[in-house]
């Protein structure tokens, strides 16, 4: 019953905010509050770099997210957020870096290793058969070995 | 065939130089993208008189430093010496920037500890900050003629910094 009053108050306390100065900072609008989770989860915090802003209580993280929040209610996409973000904090900000010339290392060269790793492998392995097919005898060697075989046995059966 | 015996060792002594000059870099320089940018526009009270406005345009047609700074941190504290004997040259002006501080703290600590600045703008809830992509204080930023940000430095000024990186770009920007 109570909760019937509380949504159309909640509601109107949020539309607000978009004329306002600080961003409010309970979870007051659902979908707002899942973008923004959202965006600051894929966003480094800078202080405590192993962090996301998501994660990260460091006041920078909570101003970033307020500053999220805001741009969220004044109706901004999640690219225009992340550009805002880039732009003045660099790629280093995204935790997914940007397929570009100076990260294209990161991204290819695992593959790289791997395509040397599995080289590596299928070379060896082919030695390896070859090496193991080799001692074969050949046809004089074969008849030679037969008689050798065959005159030991007789001389020891006598 | 003796030589790929040799392959592990070169490929250890290869790793040892990766992480060697891994151990040189700081991760916390990030580079920042703003270089070669234009300065983001400000308007902001000044901390000695709030009523009057310093903005980002007032400073165009001279090169100046912005150093970030806060009564609350420590690394301001520290280069703090620096700054103060460096104003002291007026070689080029350095507007402080008080970054989410008490403005009563921020004069408080220019008080005892002398102020560097021509002016200090109060940027209390660090909007402009983000701005500026600040997320470690104290930072400087060496703005050109024209307003083009040319260089920041992240963290504490020390003299050989000074001496060796920002002396020389301010005279060059100077030239121009």
């Amino acid at each position: 019953m109570l909760l019937r009053h509380l949504i159309p108050l909640l509601l109107a306390v949020t539309l607000q905010p978009a004329f306002a100065k600080e961003a409010v900072p309970v979870a007051a609008d659902p979908v707002a509050e899942a973008r923004l989770m959202h965006l600051s989860s894929e966003l480094r915090c800078l202080v405590c770099q192993n962090q996301t802003i998501a994660d990260s209580n460091a006041e920078l993280a909570v101003d970033l997210r307020n500053e999220i929040r805001e741009k969220i209610q004044t109706g901004m996409s999640d690219a225009e957020i992340k550009d805002f973000m880039v732009a003045r904090y660099g790629d280093f900000v995204l935790y997914r870096p940007p397929v570009k010339n100076t990260t294209l290392v990161l991204w290819v060269g695992p593959f790289l290793l791997l395509a040397v790793g599995g080289g590596i492998l299928v070379f060896n392995l082919r030695r390896r058969r070859k090496q193991a097919a080799e001692p074969e005898l050949s046809r004089d060697e074969q008849s030679m070995a037969e008689s050798l075989l065959h005159t030991d046995s007789t001389k020891e059966t006598t | 065939m003796k030589a790929w015996y040799l392959i592990p060792l070169a490929l250890f002594i290869a790793m040892l130089g990766f992480l060697g000059a891994g151990l040189k870099l700081d991760p916390r320089e990030v580079p920042s993208p703003l270089i070669d940018k234009p300065v983001p526009v400000f308007r902001l009270q000044t901390l000695d008189t709030p009523s009057r406005l310093l903005s980002s345009e007032d400073m165009r047609g001279q090169v100046w430093l912005l150093n970030v700074w806060a009564s609350w941190c420590g690394g301001c504290r520290e280069e703090h010496p620096t700054l103060v004997e460096f104003a002291k040259t007026r070689v080029v002006p350095i507007v402080g920037l008080d970054y989410k501080d008490q403005p009563d703290d921020a004069r408080r600590w220019l008080d005892d500890l002398g102020n560097p600045y021509v002016t200090s703008v109060s940027d209390p809830d660090g909007r402009t900050g983000i701005e500026f992509g600040v997320y470690g204080v104290p930072e400087t930023f060496v703005i050109d003629k024209a307003g083009i940000i040319r260089h920041k430095q992240i963290g504490p000024i020390t003299p050989d910094i000074l001496r060796d990186t920002i002396l020389p770009l301010v005279k060059k920007l100077n030239a121009a």
